[in-house]
C-alpha cells in the first residue's frame, strides 16, 4: 500500500493497550542451552510461525570478507549432513511450509510458518539446519553467483542506490555503512572455511531468541523444542562485542542516472532503541514526517505543492546505533525546491515545536493503533522477538501507552533540538544530475 | 494509499482453501443496491471495513486512462462537513490506519481500527460515497501528485514498465491494455467534469459492496452501516462493458529498451478466468511451474542452469475480463534471454507431453492449501480475498475453491497446459537493459 504509512511509522510502534496484551499472553523461557524462547498460543487457526534472530550479522564480517554473515544466512538451507539442498527445498515445499532466512547488520534470522500438523518435521528441519547445515562446495558457489547478481539486480531500484550510498556516508568504514551482502569483490572472496567458521562461532543458541505464535501451547513447544533442539549446543562465545559507529560530516552525494525523478535523502545519525529520548523522539517525528497522511511533510510537500507522492522521515533505531533520514522522490527540476522546503520544515521543529493539537492526535494515533499492529500471527512473532532483542520486558505493551501519554511539549522540543541537525545533513540525490541541477546545501535554506 | 493496485491478484493467485469449512459469512443487500458482507473473527482487536466500488481502469475510454485512479486521490479532498486531507487524520487521530487503491475491476478504500473506533470510519465512507467535492484548489496539485506516481512506480521502475509495454500488446481491444495509473499524457488532460461524471455514473451504493473482517457483533454492524449507507440514493444502473478480446491468432512481441541492469523476460498466455471449471487446474499447473524451490522453472533456471536470478508463473483468474497466465524471468548477469526463452519452452513443451506425477501433484496442493490457511492469518487478507471474489462473481466461490483444487487430476493438468500454453496464443515481452552512468 502506500510507503507514506507504513514505512515511516514502522519503527515507532512498540506498545499495546490492554486487550491485545492479553491476547498476547506471552511467557518467556530459557531452555538449557541458552535459547530464549517466547510463546504465545494462538488457536484460532491451525498454523504455526517460528521467528528465530541470532545476535550478530553483518557486522561480524571478517575483514575483507563482508558478505560472509549473510552467505551464512542463505546457505543454511542449502545442504546439511543428512539433506541435499534439492532435498531440503522438496521437503519444505512438500509441507507447504514457508521458510525464508535472513541477514542484517546486527542479526541473523530465521523463519518458518507451517501448518500444525507438520509442527514436529518443521522443528526437526530448523534444528538441522542450525547444527547441521554442511555448506558443500557446489551450493557456495551458486549462492555467490545469486548474491553478485541480487547486488547488480539492485542497482536499478534508484531509492535502493540512495540508501547505499547514504549508509556509506553516515557511517564511514564501520559494518553499518556497508551492504549487508558485501561488494562483489568481498563476496567472491570468501571461501568455505569462512563460512564455516563463521556459522561455529555465531550460529549459537545463547545469543538466539525464538518466537512461537500459533496452535500451540507454551507447554508444548518447551517441551518438543527442548527434544528437537538439545544438539544444538552453547559454544561459550558469549555475545559478540560492539562498537557503535561514528557518523560522517555533512556533504552531497550525486547519483546522475536517467531517471524522471530525483530519489533523495537527507539524515544523519539518530539514536540506538534503548536511548531513554527514543520515545518522545517518535512522538516529534510522526509530525514532521513519521504520520503518513498527517504529517507536516506530506502536508508542505505532497498536499500544498505537489512534489512528491510520497515523504516521509524516520529515526530509524538499531539496537546499538540509529539513523534519521527523510526519504522523497521528486521530479527532477523540483528537486532544489522540495529540498529547500523540507529543510525549512526541519528548522521550523527545532525552533517553534509542536503544537498542544499536533502532540495528541500523535500520541492518540501511536497509542491507539498500538493493538492494531497484532492482526497477525507473523507480526506477533517479529514484535516478541523485538521486545527480547531490545530488552524491552514483556510487561512493555502494558507500560507503552503510559511512557506516550506523559511526553509534553517541551520534551518535544528538547528533543527536536537535540536530535535534528539542519547543519549536519548528509545529502544524496539519485538523479537526471543535468535537469536537477543541485548546487550546494547552505545553512540557510537548503540548496 | 492512492495506489495503482497492479500485483495484488498475483499475491492471491495462489491463496486456495485448506479446510472444507464454509465462511460464515452474513451476506445483507440494502434497499439502495448496497451488498453487504460481514465476517466476524475475534483472534485480534483489528476490525477493516472495505468499500468496494465495481470501477476500475477497464471501465475508461482511450484519451481518458487513469480517472479511476485520479478519482480515488480527488476522493480524499472531502466533503461539505470534511476538510481536504481531513479524512485520513480523523482516521489516524483515533487509532487506525486507512489507505485506498485502484485495480483494473475496482477501486477500494478502507480503513483498519479498533472495535469502539470502526463507527467513525463507517460516517466518513458513507459521507463520501454522496457527497464528495472533487474540485477546488486542490485538482492541479494532487494531479501532480499523481504523475510523481507514476514517474515512481513506472517511469523510473524498469520491471513495472515492461508490465505496462506488454499488456498494451496482449490486449489489443479490451480495456486491459490501457494503464490502471494511466497514460502520462491522459493524466495531464483529465478534466473536473471528467471527474464528477466518473463518480456519479460509477459511485453508487448499487455499484458497491461493503466488506468488513474482525473483532465486531454482526447486528451493531450492521445496524450502524444501515443507519449510514441506508441514507446515500440508488442511482441509475452504470453502462455495461461490453468489449471482447478477439482470439489471439499467432504470437507477439514487445521489446523496451531502458536504462536497467538485467534483461526481464516475460510470456503471456490468454486464459479463462476462475469462472471457468480450467481454473482450478491453472492455478495448480503455475504452482507445479514456479511455486517454490523445488518447482519445476525454479529448479531448472536458477538452480541448475543458473542462467534465471529468479523466475514466476501467475495465473490471474480474479478478473471480471480476459485473463492472463504469465511466466517471468529476470537474466543472470552475462546469461542471454534466448537461453532463458529456450528452457521456458522446454519446460512448457514437457508438461504438455506428459502428465505430472501423483507426488508433484500432491505437493502442489499442499502448497495451495497451506497458504490459504496462512491468509487467513490477517483481517485484511481475508476482506481482499472476500472482495475479490465478489468482484469477478460471488464470494461464495471461496467455498468452491478447495473442493476444486483437490479434484484437480494430473489429466487435468496436462489438459489445461495443452490447451493454453499455445506459442501462438502468447505474447512474449522483454526488457533490454541500456546503460549510461556518470557521478
Amino acid at each position: 500500500m502506500k510507503p507514506l504509512l507504513s514505512i515511516g511509522l514502522l519503527a515507532a510502534l512498540l506498545g499495546l493497550p490492554s486487550r491485545g496484551e492479553t491476547r498476547l499472553a506471552a511467557s518467556r523461557t530459557v531452555l538449557g542451552n541458552g535459547l530464549v524462547v517466547v510463546a504465545s498460543e494462538q488457536k484460532a487457526l491451525p498454523m504455526v510461525t517460528l521467528s528465530l534472530l541470532i545476535e550478530g550479522g553483518s557486522r561480524l564480517d571478517p575483514a575483507g570478507r563482508e558478505g560472509t554473515a549473510n552467505l551464512v544466512a542463505q546457505l543454511l538451507t542449502y545442504g546439511t549432513k543428512k539433506h541435499s539442498a534439492v532435498e531440503l527445498s522438496d521437503a519444505l515445499d512438500f509441507l507447504g511450509a514457508t521458510i525464508s532466512t535472513g541477514c542484517s547488520e546486527e542479526a541473523v534470522t530465521a523463519n518458518l510458518t507451517i501448518l500444525k500438523k507438520d509442527l514436529d518435521a518443521g522443528l526437526q528441519l530448523l534444528a538441522e539446519i542450525l547444527t547441521e547445515a554442511s555448506f558443500p562446495q557446489e551450493e557456495i558457489e551458486r549462492e555467490k553467483q545469486a548474491v553478485i547478481a541480487s547486488i547488480r539486480a539492485q542497482e536499478e531500484q534508484p531509492g535502493h542506490i540512495a540508501e547505499v550510498k547514504f549508509m556509506e556516508a553516515l557511517f564511514p568504514k564501520s559494518p553499518y555503512g556497508r551492504q549487508v551482502e558485501g561488494t562483489a569483490e568481498s563476496v567472491k572472496r570468501i571461501e568455505r572455511t569462512v563460512l564455516v567458521d563463521f556459522y561455529e562461532k555465531n550460529i549459537t543458541p545463547e545469543r538466539a531468541i525464538l518466537s512461537v505464535v500459533g496452535d500451540v501451547s507454551q507447554k508444548e513447544i518447551a517441551e518438543k523444542l527442548t527434544q528437537a533442539f538439545q544438539p544444538w549446543q552453547k559454544k561459550g562465545g558469549g555475545k559478540p562485542s560492539v562498537a557503535a559507529p561514528t557518523p560522517g560530516p555533512p556533504t552531497i552525494i550525486k547519483v546522475n542516472k536517467q531517471l524522471t525523478q530525483a530519489n533523495i535523502i537527507l539524515g544523519h545519525g539518530g539514536v540506538p532503541r534503548t536511548h531513554p529520548d527514543y520515545y518522545a523522539i517518535q512522538v516529534m517525528n510522526y509530525i514532521l514526517g513519521g504520520g503518513g497522511f498527517s504529517s507536516r511533510l506530506t502536508e508542505s510537500i505532497r498536499n500544498e505543492r505537489g512534489f512528491a507522492y510520497s515523504i516521509y522521515s524516520q529515526f530509524e533505531p538499531q539496537k546499538y546505533t540509529g539513523s534519521f533520514q527523510i526519504v522523497m522522490q521528486t521530479k527532477n527540476d523540483s528537486a532544489a525546491e522540495a529540498i529547500k522546503v523540507t529543510v525549512a520544515e526541519v528548522r521550523k521543529m527545532r525552533e517553534q515545536g509542536v503544537t498542544e493539537a499536533e502532540l495528541n492526535e500523535a500520541k492518540d494515533y501511536l497509542i491507539g493503533s498500538f493493538p492494531l499492529r497484532f492482526d497477525t500471527n507473523r507480526k506477533v512473532a517479529a514484535f516478541l522477538s523485538q521486545v527480547e532483542f531490545y530488552g524491552l520486558g514483556l510487561d512493555y505493551p502494558d507500560k507503552y501507552p503510559e511512557i506516550i501519554r506523559k511526553i509534553n511539549r517541551e520534551e518535544v522540543l528538547r528533543v527536536a533540538r537535540l536530535y535534528l541537525h539542519p547543519e549536519k545533513l548528509i545529502a544524496v540525490a539519485v538523479a537526471d544530475q543535468t535537469k536537477a541541477a543541485l548546487k550546494t546545501l547552505d545553512l540557510e535554506g537548503g540548496l | 494509499m492512492r495506489i495503482a493496485f497492479f500485483v495484488f491478484f498475483f499475491l492471491l493467485a495462489t491463496l486456495a482453501p485448506a479446510r472444507a469449512q464454509n465462511f460464515n459469512v452474513t451476506e445483507t443487500t440494502l434497499d439502495n443496491g448496497l451488498k453487504v458482507l460481514l465476517l466476524e473473527d475475534h483472534k485480534s482487536a483489528a476490525v477493516t471495513f472495505q468499500v468496494w466500488y465495481r470501477v476500475g481502469s477497464r471501465n475508461e475510454i482511450d484519451g481518458k486512462s487513469g480517472l479511476s485512479h485520479f478519482l480515488e486521490h480527488m476522493m480524499f479532498k472531502g466533503t461539505p462537513t470534511v476538510k481536504p486531507e481531513e479524512y485520513a487524520r480523523i482516521i489516524a487521530k483515533n487509532g487506525g490506519n486507512s489507505n485506498a487503491f485502484t485495480s483494473q475491476d475496482y477501486t477500494v478504500y478502507f480503513a483498519t481500527m479498533s472495535r469502539e473506533k470502526i463507527a467513525i470510519e463507517i460516517e466518513l465512507e458513507a459521507d463520501r460515497m454522496a457527497n464528495a467535492i472533487l474540485d477546488g484548489p486542490t485538482f492541479e496539485n494532487e494531479k501532480s501528485v499523481v504523475m510523481e506516481e507514476r514517474r515512481l512506480r513506472t517511469d523510473d521502475n524498469p520491471g513495472a514498465a515492461l508490465g505496462e509495454v506488454a499488456n498494451a500488446v496482449v490486449y489489443m481491444v479490451y480495456p486491459y491494455r490501457r494503464p490502471v495509473i494511466g497514460w502520462m499524457s491522459d493524466i495531464l488532460n483529465l478534466t473536473r467534469d471528467d471527474l464528477i461524471r466518473h463518480y456519479k455514473t460509477y459511485y453508487a451504493p448499487n455499484n458497491a459492496y461493503i466488506v468488513a473482517v474482525g473483532d465486531f457483533s454482526t447486528p451493531e454492524m450492521l445496524a450502524k452501516i444501515k443507519q449510514e449507507f441506508g441514507k446515500v440514493a440508488r442511482r441509475p444502473d452504470p453502462p455495461k462493458v461490453t468489449l471482447v478480446e478477439p482470439q489471439q491468432q499467432g504470437e507477439r512481441r514487445a521489446g523496451l529498451k531502458k536504462e536497467a541492469e538485467l534483461p526481464l523476460l516475460a510470456f503471456y498466455y490468454h486464459t479463462p478466468n476462475i469462472l471457468d471449471k480450467d481454473a482450478y487446474a491453472l492455478d495448480l499447473l503455475s504452482t507445479i511451474l514456479a511455486g517454490g524451490r523445488s518447482s519445476r522453472l525454479h529448479h531448472d533456471l536458477v538452480y541448475e542452469k543458473q542462467i534465471a536470478t529468479g523466475v514466476d508463473a501467475d495465473y490471474d483468474g480474479l478478473a471480471i475480463g480476459p485473463s492472463a497466465f504469465s511466466i517471468s524471468a529476470q537474466v543472470m548477469p552475462e546469461k542471454n534471454p534466448s537461453e532463458i526463452e529456450k528452457a521456458i519452452d522446454a519446460a512448457i513443451a514437457k508438461i504438455k507431453s506428459e502428465p505430472v506425477s501423483d507426488r508433484e501433484l500432491q505437493k502442489a496442493k499442499n502448497q495451495v492449501e497451506a497458504s490459504f490457511v496462512f491468509g487467513q492469518d490477517s483481517v485484511f487478507g481475508q476482506a481482499m480475498r472476500f472482495g475479490q471474489f465478489e468482484s469477478v462473481s460471488k464470494w461464495q466461490l471461496i467455498n468452491d475453491y478447495l473442493p476444486g483444487i483437490r479434484a484437480v487430476t494430473a489429466a487435468d493438468v496436462l489438459r489445461v497446459a495443452k490447451k493454453y500454453l499455445d506459442s501462438d496464443q502468447r505474447t512474449v515481452g522483454l526488457l533490454i537493459p541500456t546503460k549510461e552512468q556518470g557521478e
